[in-house]
C-alpha cells in the first residue's frame, strides 16, 4: 500500500499531520465553539435587558 | 419481611396479567430475537464452522438488542396513565415495587428468549453441551440486562425518542454481561471450564440485585418530580 | 491565607472568579504545549526501535489518562450536584463531559495513528483502547441524556445519577475487557518497551501538564456560559457589565 511506502518515508510528517494537527483542530473547534457560546448567551442577555428596558419605559 | 414478600408478588402478578392481556407486544420481542439471529448466516454466508464459532456472540447480541427493545414498555404504560405516580406515594418501599417490575419484565422478555435458544443454537450447528452453558449464561445474564436497563427506562421517562437514547446509555454498561456470558460458551467449546465466567455472571446478577431496584427507584423519583 | 472555599461555590462569585483565572490557565497550557512539543520533537532522541513514530505518545498517553480522569471529576461534580443540591457543582459536570469526550475521541485518534505503524493496523482490539472507546459511549450517553431533558433541574439530576452509575461500572467493565482480551490473546500494546529517555519523560509530563491546563481553562470557559445562561433571570447577570454594554 502506497501509504504504508509514504508512512515510513516521512515518519514525522505522518505524526505531525495525523496526530498533533487533527488534536490542535479539536481543539481549536472547541474553544471556537465555546467562544461562540458565549457571544450566543450574551447577546440573548442583552436582549432580555433591552426587552425589558422598553417594558419599563 | 413477610409482607415485602407479598407485595413484590403482588406486583409480578399484576404486571404479568397485564402483559398476557397485551400479548403481542410478548410475541415481538421475541420475533425480533428469532428474527435477527436468523440475519446472520444471510449476512455471513453458511458456513457452518464460522457459524458455530459466532453463535454465542450472535444469540447474545440478540438478546441484548431484544431486551433494549422492550425495555421502553416497563414504566411508560404506568406512567401514562398515572399508576406510577400513585406508586411513589405508596407507602410501601418504592424499591421493592420496582424490583416486582424488573421480574416481571424478566419474566415476559427475557425468560422467553432463554427458552427460545436451544432452537437457534440448533440452526448454528452448537452442541448439545454448548447449547446448555449457552442457556445457563443467558438465565444468569439476561435478568441483569433487565435490570441495568430498568434503570435507563426510569431516566428517560416520558423523554421524545427515548427508545434510542434509552439503547445509547444502558448498553455500554452491558458489555461486561456480554463479555462473561460468550465467554463462557466459548470456554466450553474449547474444553475448558466455565464455572469462573459464570460465577462471574452469578456475581453481577447479585450486584445488580442488590443496587438496581434503589437506582431505579431514585431515578423515577428524579424523572417524576 | 485561609480561603473560604465556600464563597466560591456560589455561582455568583464563582463566575468572576473564572473569568479571571481563565487568561493565566490559558496562556501558561500554550506556553507548555509550545515547551513540551519543542522537547518532544527537537530535544528527544529517535526511539532505538519505534523510530520517529512514538512521538505520537506525547499527546496520545496525556489524552487518555485525561479522559479518564475527566469522567471521575464529572461523576465526582455530578454527585456533589446531586447530593448536596448544589447548582454549581451540577454546572461544571456538564461543562466538563464535552471536554472529557473529545480527549477520549483524541486518545482513540491518535491511538489508532501509532498503531498503523506499529501493528499494521489501524485498530486492535487491545484492552485499553476498546476501554477507552466503551469511554466515549458513555460520555456520549451522559451528553445525549442531559441534552435530551428540558428541565435544566432534571436533566441535571438524571445525568448524575447516569454518572454515578457509569463510574461504579467503570472498574468492572476495565476488568472484563481485559479478561475478554486475554482469554482470546489478543494483542497487548506495551507502552514501556524500551527505557523512556530521559526528554522523553520531561516531554511527557510538560504535556501532561499543558492538557490539564488547556482543559481547566476550557471548562471554565464553558461554565461561564452555562451560569450566565441559567442565571439569567437574576439580577447579579443583569448587573454585569458585559451584560450591559
Amino acid at each position: 500500500m502506497s501509504l504504508d511506502i509514504w508512512m515510513r518515508e516521512n515518519p514525522l510528517t505522518y505524526v505531525w499531520i495525523g496526530s498533533y494537527a487533527v488534536a490542535f483542530l479539536v481543539f481549536a473547534i472547541e474553544i471556537f465553539m465555546v467562544i461562540h457560546k458565549r457571544k450566543i448567551t450574551l447577546d440573548q442577555l442583552r436582549m432580555m435587558r433591552e426587552a425589558d428596558e422598553s417594558k419599563e419605559e | 419481611m413477610n409482607k415485602l414478600t407479598q407485595l413484590l408478588i403482588l406486583i409480578v402478578r399484576r404486571d404479568l396479567v397485564l402483559a398476557m392481556r397485551r400479548r403481542a407486544d410478548v410475541l415481538t420481542t421475541l420475533i425480533f430475537f428469532v428474527m435477527v439471529v436468523s440475519l446472520f448466516p444471510l449476512g455471513v454466508g453458511p458456513e457452518m464452522d464460522m457459524l458455530r464459532k459466532m453463535a454465542p456472540g450472535v444469540l447474545w447480541v440478540a438478546a441484548l438488542l431484544a431486551s433494549m427493545l422492550s425495555l421502553g414498555r416497563l414504566f411508560s404504560a404506568d406512567y401514562l396513565d398515572g399508576t406510577l405516580e400513585q406508586m411513589l406515594l405508596a407507602p410501601q418501599s418504592l424499591s421493592v415495587l420496582v424490583l416486582g417490575k424488573m421480574i416481571s419484565h424478566w419474566m415476559v422478555s427475557g425468560l422467553p428468549l432463554v427458552l427460545m435458544t436451544p432452537v437457534l443454537g440448533l440452526q448454528f450447528d452448537m452442541s448439545v453441551q454448548a447449547i446448555g452453558v449457552l442457556m445457563l449464561s443467558l438465565l444468569l445474564g439476561t435478568p441483569i440486562l433487565s435490570m441495568v436497563g430498568a434503570i435507563g427506562a426510569a431516566l428517560t421517562l416520558g423523554l421524545r425518542g427515548g427508545g434510542v437514547l434509552l439503547s445509547l446509555l444502558v448498553l455500554p454498561l452491558c458489555i461486561p454481561v456480554l463479555i462473561f456470558g460468550t465467554g463462557a460458551v466459548q470456554a466450553v467449546s474449547g474444553g475448558l471450564s466455565v464455572s469462573s465466567h459464570l460465577s462471574l455472571l452469578g456475581a453481577l446478577l447479585v450486584l445488580a440485585l442488590a443496587f438496581t431496584p434503589w437506582v431505579t427507584a431514585q431515578a423515577l423519583r428524579i424523572s417524576m418530580e | 491565607m485561609a480561603i473560604n472555599w465556600f464563597k466560591y461555590s456560589a455561582p455568583t462569585t464563582f463566575y468572576p472568579l473564572a473569568g479571571k483565572l481563565i487568561p493565566w490557565f490559558a496562556v501558561s497550557a500554550a506556553i507548555l504545549f509550545a515547551a513540551g512539543l519543542y522537547i518532544g520533537f527537537v530535544v528527544a532522541p529517535a526511539d532505538a526501535t519505534q523510530g520517529e513514530f512514538y512521538r505520537i505518545i506525547f499527546i496520545h498517553v496525556p489524552a487518555s489518562i485525561i479522559s479518564m480522569f475527566l469522567y471521575l471529576v464529572m461523576a465526582g461534580y455530578a454527585a456533589l450536584g446531586l447530593i448536596f443540591n448544589t447548582r454549581l457543582s451540577s454546572m461544571m459536570a456538564s461543562a466538563v463531559a464535552p471536554t472529557g469526550a473529545l480527549f477520549a475521541f483524541i486518545s482513540l485518534w491518535t491511538g489508532a495513528l501509532w498503531g498503523k505503524p506499529m501493528w499494521g493496523a489501524w485498530w486492535v482490539w487491545d484492552a485499553r483502547m476498546t476501554s477507552e472507546l466503551i469511554l466515549l459511549f458513555l460520555y456520549l450517553g451522559f451528553i445525549a441524556l442531559h441534552a435530551s431533558i428540558e428541565d435544566p433541574r432534571r436533566a441535571d439530576r438524571a445525568a448524575a445519577l447516569l454518572a454515578i452509575v457509569g463510574s461504579v461500572n467503570v472498574p468492572i467493565i476495565y476488568f472484563s475487557v481485559k479478561w475478554w482480551n486475554t482469554l482470546h490473546q489478543g494483542s497487548t500494546i506495551k507502552y514501556s518497551g524500551t527505557s523512556m529517555h530521559i526528554a522523553m519523560q520531561q516531554a511527557m509530563f510538560i504535556m501532561m501538564a499543558a492538557c490539564w491546563l488547556y482543559a481547566i481553562a476550557i471548562t471554565l470557559m464553558r461554565v461561564r456560559s452555562i451560569i450566565l445562561e441559567r442565571e439569567r433571570n437574576s439580577k447579579w447577570v443583569a448587573q454585569l457589565i458585559e451584560v450591559k454594554s
